[in-house]
């Protein structure tokens, strides 16, 4: 605990900033019920009611409290975001490595498949899925998980293969270890810093997919609160010059810019760490 | 005219480089640390220093602020490095930059990293002298070829058209040294210019070197930590240790008499104590290799027909240049890489020629050392774990049972029992081989492979490494195969020789008997390219026939007759080319090597 504050305290600006902010995020994310002044559902009053006292960002275009659904956004949003990575990483990564440490013909396979999915654009497989299979949340979490395990595959192997042709993995190799083995004790520890890096990464551009899906109607449906329905909505409020809708697509951005510093630091430090 | 001789006698006295109470600074995990602590030096023009320590010295550090330069998280702290009357620590950068590569030039370790692998040879010999616009593209072409005429060169005219990777290792180098000559400079730095090559393109490079050096009356800074190589081109030595200077005079006066202890260990460092032969009551076939064909992927057979008996408490070494298939050999011993035909047997049992057939327990038997203890380790890993794999993998060892077997194997390997908590990185070099050792040890194996474990090591831990092996092997009754290009080291530690070429076996025996003489005119080339601690050696080897028609070749494989035929001074014509050499034997028990000659013919052929 320690290193660990000894650690933050040696953080350029930029990373002090952006983990500031990733725990302000995350407090108002479990604590929402706690801290929103209404329900998520509720109907208060009339629709695009404006700011005031009573609704501190006004009302949205059912009438329910706008703080209180970014509020409860953010929970919704960055939980669904966490989950899908976390899958994505295991998915991918667990693949990658696999494929690097055995090469060969897995790795042709494991490749090749993944090339057919980066072939298609992001965006419109998803949008073919969802549309052809519905928009539940099982389908949502699983495209969106697929999608994003091929790019998390391809830098997991790209770093495993550095790894996979060191004198130890030959040795552990030689001793009859298993494949499970050598991937979670040899090489997995030596590629958990570009791994975790792009972890970073990969939450912002989950949170902008699930953000843009939603603003398509694809994503998180109705009645929960979200970011990216959420503008979709009000949208119509720029019109009269109102700017309400922005301020769920900025608390996007502000989260994207945050978790951004951090991972810049990290990847510094871990490519500082090589050169010693 | 008077002026002009006042001026080239003081040219000639007053040296071309000076350092004066040189300090240097690195940064480290705790912050900055002296490493470089108060040189003073003096570089007269046609002069050639040497430097010479362990790694950690700081000899490279002080060969780079001759340039003016210090690497990133160096920095100067105090001293002067004056470089023909300009002080080079406060000089514009600007003014060193031209200095630098017109003036002043370098030769780093690894050509094979320092050329561009994009460009052509003579594209990038021309940058220097057309960056610095001393001459036209068109004259420096032409500069660059006569160079490598006078180098010999092959095909001088077109060589320079070739990519880096097109041309050998000790080409590369030489190369990279007629570009070091590109601008005509005052002085040359060397930085283990042939540390990593084998000891016949060793001399091939030396040679160059000195002829530069020498011809064109250039001063010259010779970084290595060789002090047999740098015998044969210094006038002046400086032993470094920790930064600090130990001793300084002439080379002839520090190798007759040196005056500190840690010069005479460097020195006695080459001079190894012979090994006594093993004795072995009744000898008993632990490993046997029966003529093995082996390659890579679709390629030729990098080792053929390679058959080799080892007897249990044995160390039998395998020598050769690089592409000789040593390597090769102990990927077959251990399965990595599967035989195309024949087989090895452990034990009297023949063994599954792939990896993932062979059981636990003969996987257990044979263990490997590595050249690297760098990348043998794995960083994350604690040397608990490194040890301890083994222990719990073939023996089951549990808790307390398994901490005391790992103390027991640091002790037996000369580390503080507080090591067990380590990482890699909070060791040296010569610790880190040591933990591989105890790693190996930890299988209760017969028999360890040794593939270059002492090459990437000074030449003190390197011998204290060895002993260590030797001493293992008399407590533990270990065989050993032991994989080296130096032959200094296998005259120490072996009792059989295998002497390979181009995957082919060129003799085989008892030490004494494939030594002491050599037959073959291979194991003669490799030994008489081996550099003795004497001023004059190299000049002496150069003269010699095995050298004048070995050196300078590249190892090839042959699909019909000998494959040492273009370097071997005795071979008969039309014959060595299309037929394969027989096998010939001598009085001494095992002994055999490959040749058209008998050994009575080579013996005479020897002696003239």
């Amino acid at each position: 605990m320690k290193n660990f504050l000894k650690l933050l305290s040696s953080a350029p600006f930029s990373a002090k900033f952006g983990i500031v902010v990733i725990f302000i995020y995350l407090v108002v994310a479990i604590f929402a019920p706690l801290i929103a002044p209404y329900g998520e559902r509720e109907i208060l009053g009339r629709a695009y009611e404006l700011w005031s006292s009573e609704y501190l960002l006004g009302t949205d275009n059912l009438g329910r409290d706008m703080l209180s659904r970014l509020i409860y956004g953010a929970r919704n949003t960055i939980g669904l975001t966490l989950i899908i990575t976390v899958l994505a990483f295991s998915l991918g990564g667990i693949l990658g490595m696999i494929a690097a440490a055995l090469g060969g013909r897995v790795d042709q396979i494991l490749s090749r498949i993944v090339d057919v999915f980066m072939a298609i654009p992001g965006l419109i497989f998803a949008l073919l899925i969802l549309s052809f299979f519905g928009t539940s949340m099982p389908y949502l979490i699983g495209t969106i998980v697929v999608l994003d395990a091929t790019r998390v595959f391809r830098i997991a192997r790209a770093t495993a293969m550095d790894v996979a042709v060191m004198d130890y993995v030959e040795v552990a190799q030689l001793r009859g270890e298993k494949l499970g083995w050598v991937v979670r004790k040899e090489i997995l520890p030596n590629i958990t810093a570009p791994l975790l890096a792009e972890f970073g990464l990969r939450f912002c551009f989950v949170f902008l997919f699930i953000s843009a899906l939603s603003f398509l109607g694809l994503g998180i449906q109705p009645p929960t609160a979200d970011w990216g329905s959420m503008v979709r909505d009000n949208a119509t409020l720029i019109s009269y010059g109102d700017i309400t809708p922005l301020i769920p697509a900025s608390a996007v951005a502000l989260l994207t810019i945050a978790v951004n510093f951090v991972v810049d630091w990290m990847l510094h430090r871990s490519s500082g760490l090589k050169d010693v | 005219m008077s002026d002009n001789t006042i001026n080239n006698s003081n040219r000639e006295l007053t040296p071309l480089l000076q350092m004066k109470g040189l300090r240097i600074e690195g940064l480290s995990d705790n912050g900055w640390q002296e490493i470089v602590c108060g040189i003073d030096l003096e570089l007269k023009r046609g002069e050639i220093l040497g430097l010479i320590g362990e790694s950690g010295a700081g000899k490279s550090t002080i060969g780079l602020a001759a340039m003016g330069y210090a690497r990133d998280g160096c920095r100067f702290t105090e001293g002067d490095i004056i470089f023909d009357g300009i002080e080079l620590r406060t000089a514009p950068e600007e003014e060193k930059r031209k200095l630098r590569g017109t003036r002043i030039s370098y030769v780093a370790q690894s050509a094979a990293a320092a050329f561009n692998p994009a460009h052509r040879l003579l594209d990038q010999f021309v940058e220097g002298p057309v960056d610095h616009q001393i001459l036209s593209r068109i004259d420096a072409k032409e500069k660059g070829r006569a160079l490598y005429r006078s180098l010999d060169l092959p095909d001088p005219e077109n060589i320079g058209d070739r990519w880096p990777h097109q041309v050998s290792g000790g080409q590369l180098q030489r190369m990279m040294v007629a570009m070091a000559m590109s601008c005509e400079p005052d002085m040359i730095i060397f930085d283990e210019p042939t540390t990593a090559l084998d000891v016949t393109t060793q001399i091939e490079v030396l040679k160059t070197i000195k002829e530069i050096v020498i011809d064109r009356n250039v001063a010259a800074i010779y970084v290595t930590h060789d002090l047999a190589v740098v015998a044969q081109m210094a006038d002046h030595l400086m032993v470094l240790r920790h930064g600090k200077l130990v001793e300084v005079n002439s080379t002839g006066q520090i190798l007759k008499a040196p005056k500190q202890e840690y010069t005479r260990d460097l020195l006695k460092a080459r001079n190894r104590d012979e090994k006594m032969p093993a004795p072995t009551p009744n000898p008993q076939t632990l490993l046997s290799i029966d003529s093995v064909t082996a390659g890579y992927g679709k390629g030729p057979d990098v080792l053929q027909d390679v058959s080799i008996m080892v007897e249990r408490g044995q160390t039998v070494a395998v020598v050769g240049e690089s592409g000789s298939g040593k390597s090769t050999l102990a990927r077959v011993i251990t399965g990595l890489l599967p035989t195309r035909s024949g087989g090895v047997s452990f034990e009297e049992e023949l063994l599954p020629p792939a990896l993932n057939q062979r059981q636990k327990q003969q996987l257990q038997k044979v263990q490997m050392i590595y050249q690297l203890p760098d990348v043998a380790l794995n960083p994350r890993q604690r040397v608990r774990d490194v040890i301890g794999r083994p222990l719990s993998f073939y023996l089951g060892l549990k808790g307390k049972e398994k901490e005391n077997r790992i103390k027991e194997l640091l002790r037996q390997i000369e580390l503080p029992e507080s090591y067990i908590d380590r990482l890699p990185n909070e060791l040296s070099g010569g610790e880190k081989q040591r933990i591989c050792i105890a790693r190996a040890l930890a299988a209760k194996p017969e028999l360890i492979v040794c593939d270059e474990v002492t090459s990437a090591l000074d030449s003190i831990v390197a011998k204290a490494i060895l002993n260590l092996l030797q001493r293992l092997q008399n407590e533990l009754g270990l065989t050993y195969i032991f994989i080296s290009h130096d032959l200094d080291t296998v005259a120490s530690i072996a009792d059989q020789v295998v002497v390979l070429y181009a995957g082919r076996i060129a003799e085989q025996g008892p030490k004494s008997a494939v030594f002491q003489p050599p037959f073959h005119p291979y194991t003669r080339l490799l030994l008489s390219s081996v550099p003795e601690m004497r001023q004059g050696w190299l000049e002496e080897t150069l003269a010699t026939r095995e050298t004048q028609a070995g050196i300078a070749h590249e190892v090839k494989i042959t699909e019909q007759g000998c494959p040492f035929v273009e370097r071997c001074p005795v071979s008969i014509e039309d014959v060595c080319v299309h037929n394969r050499p027989p096998i010939q034997t001598t009085v001494s028990s095992g002994h055999a090597f490959a040749c058209q000659h008998s050994a009575k013919v080579l013996l005479e052929e020897s002696e003239q």
